[in-house]
């Protein structure tokens, strides 16, 4: 009888051993943390993580991290994770003390309370454009900012154009006549992306927007005409059908295959485009239905931020990164190397004399505007009755005012 | 392992025990017979304690990785759960307000229609092309094995990745498959797989069944292996060969199989996700949207937890339905 026992004692000693290692665990996960304490070391998290985007951040970080006397730790998640591993990580209390988001998730996590105003820190906002102000705003406090930014223009095979005696369109009548002159055989005259994504609302913004339609209600004449631009474009047969299911790195290579004249896209392709030394390629402004209109492009671009980590010295540390960031060397700086667009205004004018290839884009920045800038935490639903009225009316489901008005009623 | 060894050792103290109590009985209460009593009821209660102590990993477990997303998932259904949620804790009730707005969405219709066809569309084509498979590959040929582990390879393969080839493969300008038709003069113009509204669901379903497949297959494949060869050869002195050897032995014979391979094929594919997401995202014009697509598109791109919470939650019900067949189904192929 003795012997049972013992034999069971081991038993019971695994058993308590096993129930109480989660426990034990999860009490290792907690470190202590005072804001006394010298801070040698912050936590930085962005989604650059591929070369060489991943490289040229990783160096400026490095750099403002030495300035400011403090080693960087950065981890680099892919951009489809980016925001559940915020919220995860803002329901653990483990936010990093910098913080990257896309520019239109902004406003939805400022909303939490989880970032810090950068006005609680010594950090200037004089001279940046007045549409990357807007959408590193929430509730008229600034709780990021964006180095670079970026935008969307209409690209142009400069051969295939010669070719067909077209000069590159400025009008919605030139846009069409032009994309129906360069169809021909495998060719298609012009490629965007229309898929039903965030990314396809984006690319229908600068028609929406230069025609003077509204994001907050997209049942109007005027969107329901920029709309029917879309529509003919397919519908005639100068636009792929399948462009209801590309993306916009899909757009970049029937471009780049020489199956598209032209091609709605954005900066961040020209390093694949370059590197094609065949390929000879212009930028203009996106069409707009009449030429006394200006050309209003949605702005693009990821802003840096300071989460509400709760220890006021790793957020100072923080604020002088991020504020480092943002530094007239580095936005120069990075926007040569990233071919994206310096956000000060004030820097605008040598840029794009120095980096003629992104004057068009520049000159855009200027003006751009932000898709949370209106509409706020309300921009992803928003964005997806935009997307849901394209693709009915892409698809020839419902005329574009009847479907644009649809999704508006949704 | 431990459990097991654990019981081994209980029968004895109960042997004793029975033993026992009757002999104190007639006794009439010795000092010998008396003290051992409450020592035993002891040693049973420690015994029952170790029982409960060898389960408490399975229930801490379950609990915490199954329990608790469940739990959590029905009670976010009921709140007003927004990503501020994460960073205060704070989620209003709001009753059943969730629910009504998903079903009474214009959306809930389409992606329920399309749930359906998706579903038995996928099962229908997968179980016969399975079975088809299984059985071909009962026959003893060369090669019949290699074969066999080559259909494995949907299966092996990240859906993501099989997803982005497919997407290739049904292009409508420069897709593989379209070349081939146009090729072989079937079609003169590219068909549009993935963009217009008719075939896209189709094309879909396409992708999924030959993801399907080696499921199918593996599993009938096994369950033909249990059936005797003795069956046959009785079967064909009797002159049931070919057709009627399948209908009167295979198919009686296979039939907890068969049960067991369509339920969990329906569960696996009514939750289907990356595979949609991958090939069209829903589109053209939501032709692709199901249940499951447009409560992932509710919480995690419109930041609406508790809408696309509910969803999910009807999404776990239609499923409940078919895994407590499959239990019913299971058990009777235990029973026979």
């Amino acid at each position: 009888m003795k012997s049972a026992i013992r034999k069971n004692r081991p038993l019971a000693v695994a058993v308590t051993a096993l129930v109480g290692l989660p426990v034990l665990l999860s009490g290792c996960g907690t470190t202590a943390s005072s804001s006394t304490e010298s801070v040698s070391e912050i936590a930085v998290m962005d989604y650059y993580n591929n070369e060489p985007d991943k490289g040229f951040i990783g160096d400026a970080l490095n750099a403002c991290g030495t300035k400011a006397g403090v080693t960087i730790k950065r981890e680099t998640v892919p951009g489809k994770s980016l925001i559940s591993k915020v919220l995860q990580q803002s329901s653990s209390k483990t936010l990093p003390d910098v913080l990257m988001l896309d520019n239109p998730d902004l406003q939805q996590i400022a909303a939490t309370g989880a970032l810090a105003p950068l006005a609680d820190f010594d950090i200037s906002t004089a001279d940046f454009a007045p549409g990357v102000l807007s959408a590193g705003t929430y509730k008229d406090k600034v709780y990021g900012l964006a180095p670079t930014v970026n935008t969307i223009a209409l690209f142009y095979n400069k051969d295939i154009l010669a070719k067909a005696g077209v000069t590159p369109p400025a009008t919605w009548d030139e846009l069409e006549a032009a994309a129906a002159k360069l169809t021909s055989g495998d060719q298609y005259g012009l490629a965007f992306n229309a898929n039903p994504t965030y990314e396809g609302t984006w690319q229908f913004l600068p028609v929406m927007w230069s025609n003077g339609g509204d994001e907050k209600n997209i049942d109007t004449e005027e969107t329901a005409q920029a709309l029917k631009l879309w529509t003919d474009l397919v519908k005639d047969g100068s636009v792929s059908s399948s462009a209801l299911n590309w993306t916009q790195a899909d757009v970049k290579d029937q471009f780049l295959a020489g199956k598209a004249a032209m091609m709605v896209n954005g900066p961040w392709q020209i390093p694949s485009l370059d590197k094609q030394a065949s390929l000879q390629y212009g930028v203009v402004k996106i069409p707009v239905r009449e030429a006394s209109q200006t050309a209003v492009a949605p702005l693009g671009g990821e802003v840096w931020t300071v989460p509400q980590t709760g220890n006021k010295a790793r957020q100072a540390k923080a604020a002088e990164v991020v504020s480092c960031l943002n530094s007239d060397e580095n936005q120069l700086a990075m926007a040569k190397v990233r071919n994206t667009i310096p956000s000060k205004t004030t820097l605008a004018a040598k840029f794009a004399e120095e980096n003629p290839k992104l004057a068009t884009f520049t000159e855009l920045v200027k003006t751009a505007r932000a898709r949370t800038g209106q509409l706020g935490e309300e921009w992803p639903a928003q964005a997806t009755k935009i997307y849901t009225a394209i693709q009915t009316a892409l698809t020839g489901k419902a005329s574009p005012s009847e479907a644009l008005k649809q999704a508006q009623g949704q | 392992m431990s459990l097991t060894t654990d019981l081994s050792q209980a029968p004895p103290p109960h042997e004793n025990a029975a033993k026992g109590m009757p002999g104190g009985g007639k006794a009439g209460g010795g000092t010998l017979d008396t003290v051992p009593a409450p020592r035993r009821r002891s040693r049973q209660r420690r015994e029952r304690l170790f029982q409960w102590l060898f389960l408490v990993p399975a229930v801490v477990y379950m609990a915490l990785f199954f329990g608790y997303p469940v739990v959590k998932n029905v009670v976010m259904s009921f709140q007003d759960y927004t990503t501020a949620t994460f960073f205060t804790g704070e989620a209003p009730w709001v009753g059943l307000a969730n629910y009504v707005t998903v079903l009474s969405s214009s959306l809930f219709s389409t992606s329920l229609l399309n749930t359906a066809l998706f579903t038995v569309g996928s099962i229908l084509g997968q179980f016969v092309i399975g079975l088809a498979l299984a059985i071909f590959f009962q026959r003893k040929f060369p090669l019949n094995g290699i074969l066999r582990s080559l259909l494995l390879l949907p299966w092996l393969l990240p859906l993501i990745v099989s997803s982005a080839v497919w997407r290739w493969i049904l292009d409508k300008d420069s897709g593989a498959l379209n070349r081939f038709l146009g090729d072989l003069n079937i079609v003169d113009t590219g068909v549009p797989w993935l963009t217009s509204t008719s075939l896209a669901l189709i094309a879909v379903v396409g992708v999924n069944i030959w993801i399907g497949i080696p499921f199918n297959l593996t599993i009938l494949y096994g369950g033909l292996q249990e059936i005797p060869d003795e069956l046959y050869e009785a079967g064909s002195l009797d002159g049931a060969t070919g057709w009627k050897a399948f209908r009167h032995i295979t198919w009686p014979m296979l039939r907890p199989v068969v049960s067991v391979v369509l339920v969990l094929g329906v569960v696996y594919t009514l939750k289907v996700l990356d595979i949609i997401l991958g090939l069209t995202n829903g589109g053209p014009a939501n032709s692709t949207q199901t249940i499951a697509t447009q409560s992932y598109a509710l919480s995690f791109q419109e930041f609406k937890f508790g809408e696309g919470a509910a969803l999910g939650n009807i999404l776990v019900i239609i499923s409940l339905v078919f895994a407590v067949l499959y239990l019913r189904a299971s058990r009777r192929a235990v029973d026979e």
